[in-house]
């Protein structure tokens, strides 16, 4: 059996999901994003709610989100996502509504914001991707960095007595009353992205039901930023990032 | 016991040989090339060994840019 013998519509396995467009992602070569926008855009295709979605993206890498998933998008000022999203969710109800947001976004200058809007219980899901440093405006420290981790902007590690402590938003989202489905997973090997998948969808089936606000921090790798390779950018996570932010749910209501 | 025999068909211009596919391949089906380029510049994967793959698509689901297309069938 050749090759060319296999290869036939009927005996299709996976593909690249019909939302996620042809335009090429901008993003560095194996970093976690595509992972992210692939899943969310299978987990749409799944639901049926291509025509019902609308997604706020953020000001970082992922802000041209709206550029490779094709449902409708809104472009939110820095940290300004979950605002946005509460606004769109109570002015229609019957839609999905998600946002898109790296740690810069969301754990810094959107911080009030996301803590409001998951406490007020909007029903909206937070996608959160959280590599441990602003990937976009060239790998300078964030407030989720690790303790000795060295970036741009604190070249010797970073030390808790000048910079302070890495801030764990999941595990404060989660004594929010307002959340139901706190979660943080992780996309580095197949096991990981189906579990994530698992968690997307869950969200986004909370979020319809009414049940309360999610979130879903997806601990990534920023291999440009962390000067690795994809590969050994997987590693360096599952080594010094998982101890830190270990995976799991968090509250599940 | 029934063996599945699998494909892999990469997108060649979309892929930017991250090696993360290469990486999670089971079978070490798929290898970066070493001597060509895509139009990008990058050196970009593809299917080294024909007959080994089973199709468990382990190298799509990883891939960050969806590049990979994977097909399956049983052997008779």
């Amino acid at each position: 059996m050749t090759k060319q013998d296999i290869i036939k519509p009927e005996n299709l396995v996976y593909q690249k999901p019909k939302l996620l467009n042809d335009t090429p992602m901008h993003y560095c070569p194996g970093c976690s994003h595509g992972v992210v926008h692939k899943l969310i855009a299978e987990v749409i295709e799944e639901m049926g709610m291509e025509e019902k979605t609308i997604g706020v993206s953020p000001v970082g890498c992922g802000v041209f989100a709206y550029k490779y998933i094709d449902i409708d998008w809104e472009e939110a000022a820095h940290g300004r996502a979950p605002a946005l999203a509460t606004a769109i969710k109570r002015l229609w109800p019957n839609r999905l509504v998600f946002t898109y947001q790296g740690d810069g976004d969301l754990a810094c200058i959107g911080t009030g914001e996301t803590i409001h809007a998951l406490n007020r219980g909007e029903n909206i899901t937070i996608i959160f991707i959280n590599n441990a440093i602003y990937g976009m405006t060239g790998g300078q420290m964030a407030p989720t960095t690790l303790l000795g981790m060295k970036t741009a902007t604190c070249p010797y590690g970073r030390d808790p007595q000048l910079h302070g402590y890495p801030l764990k938003m999941t595990e404060l989202a989660a004594q929010l009353e307002g959340t139901c489905f706190v979660t943080r997973q992780s996309v580095h090997s197949v096991s990981a992205i189906k579990k994530a998948k698992k968690a997307i969808r869950k969200a986004f089936e909370n979020s319809m039901a009414g049940k309360g606000s999610n979130l879903i921090e997806i601990v990534s790798t920023c291999n440009s930023g962390w000067k690795q390779s994809p590969e050994k950018a997987n590693k360096w996570m599952e080594e010094n990032m998982f101890p830190f932010y270990p995976i799991g749910d968090l509250k599940d209501i | 016991m029934a063996k599945f025999k699998g494909a892999t068909v990469v997108d060649t211009e979309r892929c930017k040989g991250c090696n993360l596919c290469v990486v999670a391949c089971p079978l070490d089906v798929l290898a970066l090339t070493t001597k060509s380029v895509n139009q990008k510049g990058y050196p970009f994967a593809q299917q080294v060994l024909e007959d080994t793959c089973n199709g468990c698509a382990s190298c799509a689901t990883v891939c960050p840019d969806g590049c990979i297309t994977v097909y399956r069938t049983k052997e008779e």
